[in-house]
């Protein structure tokens, strides 16, 4: 690979640039129909959740063709990892979906416990169990909230959704110092212990979870508009699901029974009880059903472990913060994120730093299908069904 | 689940010609993977997934990983006569690895359960022959990520049904997670040259006048 030729581009060069995506001529080569209409959605509108981009195929109001466009967030996270060390970028994954930053650290530190062969104290067990779970409360009322905001119920389900997270937190600042750059996790453990009161705090919002939820669906789940927006748009097979790797809430809402937290047993999922809802038809609605019964099973699980936390340490003494450096091998990480299967997958080749560092981004890839769910629906539908993928940019264009 | 060496002869009796390699895995993940020959890669990815008793449905990860030309160095050590004693002597064994692109595919079973396997394809070099073949009409979830690989790796799927720049934009050239990348001296759209962007600029049209 050779550096350009020039010092900088010249204008010739800079136009040459090529932003198409949607061809000019039908896939046989006749020329388009003279009613299609192109159109350019995003990249900087609020329904995109992001600069994310659409290029759609409009014959009249339905969608013919649709083409997602991507990467206006890409600044190559995965290269800055492999130039720095391995607790070097703990605090950068925080910013991949940054409304999970909790989970993120999670997956990033299971991946190199694999990989170094590192035991995790019970304690940070705990701790870890319960604030993944808090994440995956405030991801999935957020993403209620903002499905609602994007069927056109402006303000007021977003608000009462903000109103709980901004609870959930209160609770990680006063755990990690920070509110959603959290930067908590580390190899073997956990960075610092939990706060006087910490305990209390946690569960008071727990406690009161339930009765906010229960408000909320019944403002909501019975909503007639809600119903009629969602219930048979943006269907997706339960064999489609499965083939496109589609992870997560809307893989199970294709009525695929496949929970990380239940498959692998990562952590100390298994002394919990708890069920994994799935749904019969694949449709949005589904998508917000069942998110609103996963928050219902984190509560569940939430209830015992914040009980039952015992008392120890919280980091296994022999994870060492300074020249780390596994030996040589690779190893491939995941968790149940809340927004699918995150995962990691490094290669150390015996020094400080990473040799290959890979994040395999759930919002990413569940974007696969986007185009199937859209098509022959009206454009208005492409919305709600961008909104129940449940894409972080920050985590698809990495 | 079976072991890698079941698995490994199983497929190899179900695709005639198809040789397999077991690259083992030192680290304690102990996630051994399988090397695959390009030619038979998409028949024995087929076997995989449609095999009863594996059933591995689910494509998880798919990501390029770049190993450059670079000389290995092991330490061994020899029995040697030293002085008319015979004596055991460590010495570094210098070997040549020749660079190549690598496609790592992790595969899961959605339908029993289990997994991962771990499944390797190459390529012949970095630089002309980068072709490996797509697994995309298996799994439709690999698309966007042998787009990536494709996009920051330069690694080209033959058979994908959409192969495209996904995060670069599509004019741009350099595929930027390899090893010897050189960055831009500018990341300006319009560049404009003042203080150490213009030093730099400087000093790399200096270099290359003068090789």
């Amino acid at each position: 690979m050779s550096a350009p030729t020039d010092i900088f581009p010249t204008a010739e060069q800079a136009s040459s640039r090529n932003y198409e995506v949607v061809p000019k001529t039908a896939p046989d080569g006749s020329p388009l129909e003279g009613d299609l209409l192109e159109v350019s959605m995003g990249p900087q509108h609020p329904s995109t959740h992001g600069v994310f981009r659409m290029d759609v195929v409009l014959d009249g109001e339905t969608v013919v063709k649709l083409k997602p466009v991507f990467g206006y967030l890409h600044r190559n996270h995965e290269k800055i990892a492999e130039n720095v060390t391995y607790l070097g970028s703990m605090p950068y994954t925080d910013r991949l979906d940054y409304f999970c930053s909790l989970t993120n650290n999670w997956a990033y530190a299971l991946s190199v416990e694999k990989l170094a062969g590192l035991q995790v104290p019970e304690r940070a067990e705990y701790i870890r169990i319960i604030t993944a779970e808090l994440t995956r409360l405030l991801n999935h009322t957020c993403l209620a909230g903002f499905l609602l905001q994007d069927m056109g119920a402006l303000g007021t389900p977003l608000m009462y959704a903000f109103r709980e997270r901004e609870k959930v937190l209160d609770l990680f600042e006063s755990l990690t110092g920070a509110r959603m750059m959290c930067n908590y996790m580390r190899f073997g453990g956990c960075r610092v212990d939990l706060p006087v009161g910490w305990l209390e705090g946690a569960k008071q919002v727990v406690t009161n979870y339930s009765r906010f939820l229960d408000e909320f669906e019944a403002l909501l789940s019975g909503n007639e508009i809600l119903m009629a927006r969602t219930q048979g748009v943006g269907k997706l097979t339960r064999e489609l699901a499965i083939n496109a790797s589609i992870t997560g809430p809307m893989l199970r809402a294709s009525g695929v029974d496949y929970d990380i937290r239940k498959v692998d047993k990562y952590g100390i999922y298994d002394r919990f009880k708890f069920r994994v809802p799935l749904g019969d038809h694949g449709d949005v609605y589904d998508r917000y059903m069942i998110r609103i019964l996963e928050m219902r099973e984190s509560l569940k699980i939430l209830e015992p472990a914040l009980r039952d936390i015992p008392v120890g340490p919280i980091v296994d003494p022999k994870a060492k913060l300074r020249a780390f450096k596994p030996k040589a091998g690779e190893a491939y990480g995941r968790i149940e994120a809340p927004k699918g299967e995150l995962g990691f997958y490094l290669i150390s080749d015996g020094g400080p730093n990473p040799y290959r560092y890979r994040v395999r981004p759930p919002s990413f890839i569940n974007l696969t299908i986007l185009e199937d769910m859209c098509l022959g629906r009206p454009v208005a539908d492409v919305v709600v069904i961008l909104g129940s993928v449940d894409i972080v940019l920050g985590e698809v264009d990495r | 689940m079976e072991t890698l060496e079941q698995i490994k002869s199983r497929a190899e009796a179900a695709v005639p010609g198809a040789k397999l390699v077991i690259v083992r895995n030192d680290a304690s993940s102990a996630q051994h993977s399988l090397l695959m020959d390009n030619e038979y890669a998409f028949a024995v990815a087929k076997f995989l997934r449609d095999d009863p008793q594996l059933c591995l449905d689910y494509c998880s990860n798919v990501t390029g990983v770049d190993w450059p030309e670079a000389e290995l160095s092991e330490k061994v050590k020899i029995k040697k006569l030293v002085d008319g004693v015979e004596k055991e002597v460590e010495e570094v064994r210098k070997t040549k690895r020749p660079g190549y692109l690598e496609v790592v595919y992790h595969l899961y079973s959605m339908a029993l359960k289990h997994g991962p396997v771990v499944m390797r394809l190459r390529t012949a070099n970095r630089t002309d022959q980068v072709h490996v073949p797509s697994l995309t009409p298996l799994w439709r979830g690999a698309e966007f990520q042998e787009r990536e690989a494709f996009d920051l790796y330069g690694i080209i799927f033959d058979g994908h049904p959409d192969l495209r720049r996904i995060l670069m934009w599509d004019g741009f050239k350099d595929f930027p997670m390899r090893k010897d990348y050189v960055e831009p001296d500018d990341y300006e759209y319009e560049p404009t040259p003042h203080d150490d962007v213009l030093e730099k600029a400087k000093a790399r049209r200096a270099e290359e006048a003068t090789i």
